[in-house]
């Protein structure tokens, strides 16, 4: 099942179940969404709960906050994260904060969704990764899914969570088929919020990463095999609560460790990462410094070729993790 | 209570207050509502919450963020919440209610039972308030249309005072006034004179029955006028003539209107009205008494709420916390003033 369709399907399967789940944003009922995340949702529910918005991402976060504050379920689409930059505001100010400075009274269910991150040849306004923005905000949960049994069981998850929560999505990932399995495929599968994953188990070096990059990462640590080199790859799923847990037991076990991210080098997800080992026991157990493969500092250029130089892959990944295990950081 | 919280503040008591002086007739916009009519205020409507029933006393917790504060001592004064009163939680950042209030009405017009409403034969709204200033704001715009296309039962009320901090309207914007803007959001428009409290209760009335009944959003702009400062952290002496704002207090004093009104028609005498003068004074300085007496919030509400359940960092940094106040208590004697966990 692609991951597209897995989302589908678990919009589908929560607007069911609660009457008070509601689907807003540009384009995701009468063209059944930008990206087609929302096929057939407008046929099977009506207008009255997959709505089609004028063009205003900060009104259509507004009125989505604004109708959770008063007991609906919205899920909020933004046809791109960069474009959510103008309802950041709602989103961390309202969404974020309000059940804190009401004293626990005023809740806010929300799931902001949409692609995050790079996509192919949409430049630099297109491409920005907002996973480490989000994380730090306090009242926030983020998450970032990364194949079909990902996308479904977590936004299942995420739609039932009292909590705003942030839902980043990748458009490079939309139309790639991913093995479901029987239980999956069930209307019952829901991933625990805060929780990573192992996708190949290793013991000479983790490898943890979100998003697409949990695939670089997977390839990579195939290739790294078969030079007798045992990666162990953690897929984060959650941003925020950040499974660290999972990352400590793996580099007690490896102890080397290095981070993969689509997003900035500065003040980003590894380097949060990098924090957290530091600031635990297993630091100690670190033969080797934390490594960071992310997105080069740079505003996306359109150029393909720069492009492609501007984010990293699995031949990235291996050269890191060959460097490291050399000791040549 | 503005002019005894006012002077609170002056003294130092807590950081910040803000005024109603001179915006007192809105009160007929919430005594036109349903008890359940959600109200999404700006900053300059505790009319509203006491108005249904949220006491003297409870404003005066917030302000001094003590235990008995419903919102735990976590926001600035004034920025009331009661989800009890239908009154939101009060929200910095201008104009971001007004979104907020079209999806609140919008999750009214859905008729699903909610832990709010009922939703079945009763039918509410949502009210919206806000300055001519923060009309200026994107989120203005963005709310006034999404509710007119998606057709919410809101009522939107511009308190027009003349006066953003020190912005005076002339400059806010060159057209007609935000009454003008309704038009052109193809919204039901009414501007009344702000300082009539009739005008404020029969214009309410008459908006709320077309936003329940026919499901679209109604636009009023109450023209009135701010008397006191912005906030206590301003001085409004410096940007305007005195002259203007005693020469608004002599004449068009919403307060003075209603009074003369009811002499007039022999509702009230002078005698009932000094008595009435002093019973609420004593009512608010017993307020002020009991309240400022109050222990401020348990520490433990530093990180309560800011999910439904407290996430791992948090539940490690309240358990160091502890450990830090009870291995060092002479640094912490400040929480003597703090109720016990």
């Amino acid at each position: 099942m692609t991951v597209r369709d897995a989302l589908n399907q678990a919009l589908e399967e929560e607007m069911i179940a609660d009457e008070k789940i509601y689907i807003l944003g540009e384009e995701v009922a009468q063209y059944n969404g930008a990206y087609k995340v929302t096929k057939g949702l407008l046929d099977k529910f009506g207008a009255k709960r997959v709505i089609d918005t004028p063009i205003t991402e900060m009104g259509l976060a507004g009125i989505a906050v604004g109708s959770a504050f008063n007991g609906l379920k919205p899920v909020c689409e933004f046809m791109t994260f960069n474009f959510a930059m103008q309802a950041i505001d709602q989103i961390v100010n309202s969404a974020a904060k309000t059940f804190y400075m009401s004293g626990g009274k005023v809740t806010c269910p929300i799931v902001f969704r949409g692609p995050n991150g790079a996509a192919a040849g949409v430049a630099a306004q297109h491409s920005q990764c907002f996973a480490a923005w989000y994380g730090s905000v306090p009242g926030l949960k983020v998450v970032s899914p990364w194949n079909s049994e990902d996308a479904k069981g977590l936004l299942k998850a995420a739609i039932r969570d009292p909590n705003p929560v942030v839902f980043l999505e990748n458009e490079l990932e939309y139309g790639v088929s991913y093995p479901m399995s029987q239980e999956a495929l069930s209307s019952d599968f829901v991933l625990p919020l805060g929780k990573a994953k192992i996708e190949r188990e290793g013991s000479d070096i983790t490898i943890v990463a979100h998003s697409r990059a949990v695939g670089f990462a997977v390839k990579a640590a195939d290739e790294l095999a078969k030079s007798g080199i045992s990666a162990e790859v953690i897929n984060l799923r959650s941003i925020k609560p950040m499974d660290t847990d999972t990352i400590f037991k793996s580099v007690k076990k490896t102890h080397r460790i290095m981070t993969v991210e689509g997003g900035w080098a500065s003040f980003g997800v590894g380097s949060e990462i990098a924090a957290q080992i530091m600031e635990s026991d297993v630091w100690d157990e670190l033969d080797a410094p934390l490594s960071r493969v992310t997105g080069a500092d740079v505003p996306t250029p359109y150029a393909a070729n720069l492009e492609a130089l501007a984010f990293p892959d699995d031949k990235v990944i291996v050269k890191v993790a060959r460097d490291i295990l050399d000791k040549k950081y | 209570m503005d002019k005894i919280m006012y002077e609170a503040q002056r003294q130092g008591r807590f950081s910040f207050y803000m005024t109603h002086f001179g915006e007192e007739a809105l009160l007929g916009v919430v005594a036109a509502l349903q008890p359940k009519d959600v109200i999404h205020g700006q900053y300059r409507e505790a009319f509203g919450l006491l108005y249904r029933g949220f006491t003297v006393e409870e404003c005066m917790d917030q302000c001094f963020a003590n235990v008995a504060d419903g919102g735990k001592g976590r926001q600035m004064p004034v920025h009331y919440t009661s989800s009890k009163h239908y009154f939101q939680s009060i929200s910095s950042p201008l104009a971001t209610q007004i979104p907020q209030a079209a999806g609140s009405a919008y999750a009214l017009k859905m008729r699903i039972p909610t832990q709010y409403h009922a939703n079945d034969s009763e039918r509410n709204c949502s009210v919206c308030f806000f300055g001519e200033g923060a009309a200026s704001e994107g989120d203005f715009h963005a709310g006034m249309n999404l509710a007119a296309t998606l057709k919410c039962p809101v009522v939107f009320v511009c308190r027009n005072n003349g006066y953003a901090i020190s912005t005076p309207a002339s400059e806010q914007y060159n057209g007609d006034g935000i009454a003008s803007r309704g038009v052109g959001y193809g919204m039901d428009t009414i501007r009344i004179d702000g300082n009539d409290m009739w005008a404020a209760y029969n214009a309410t009335k008459t908006a709320r029955k077309i936003a329940v009944e026919e499901n679209k959003p109604v636009l009023i702009e109450a023209m009135t006028y701010r008397v006191g400062h912005h906030s206590t952290s301003d001085d409004s002496t410096k940007y305007r003539d005195r002259k203007e704002v005693e020469r608004h207090q002599q004449f068009e004093n919403p307060i003075t209107r209603v009074c003369n009104y009811m002499m007039n028609q022999g509702f009230w005498t002078q005698a009932e009205d000094d008595q009435y003068k002093q019973e609420v004074r004593d009512h608010v300085m017993s307020s002020f008494k009991n309240s400022q007496k109050k222990k401020k919030p348990p520490v433990k509400e530093l990180f309560t709420d800011v999910y439904d359940t407290l996430p791992p960092n948090l539940v490690q940094q309240e358990k160091e916390l502890e450990r830090l106040i009870t291995t060092y208590p002479e640094y912490f004697d400040f929480l003597d003033e703090h109720e016990k966990s």
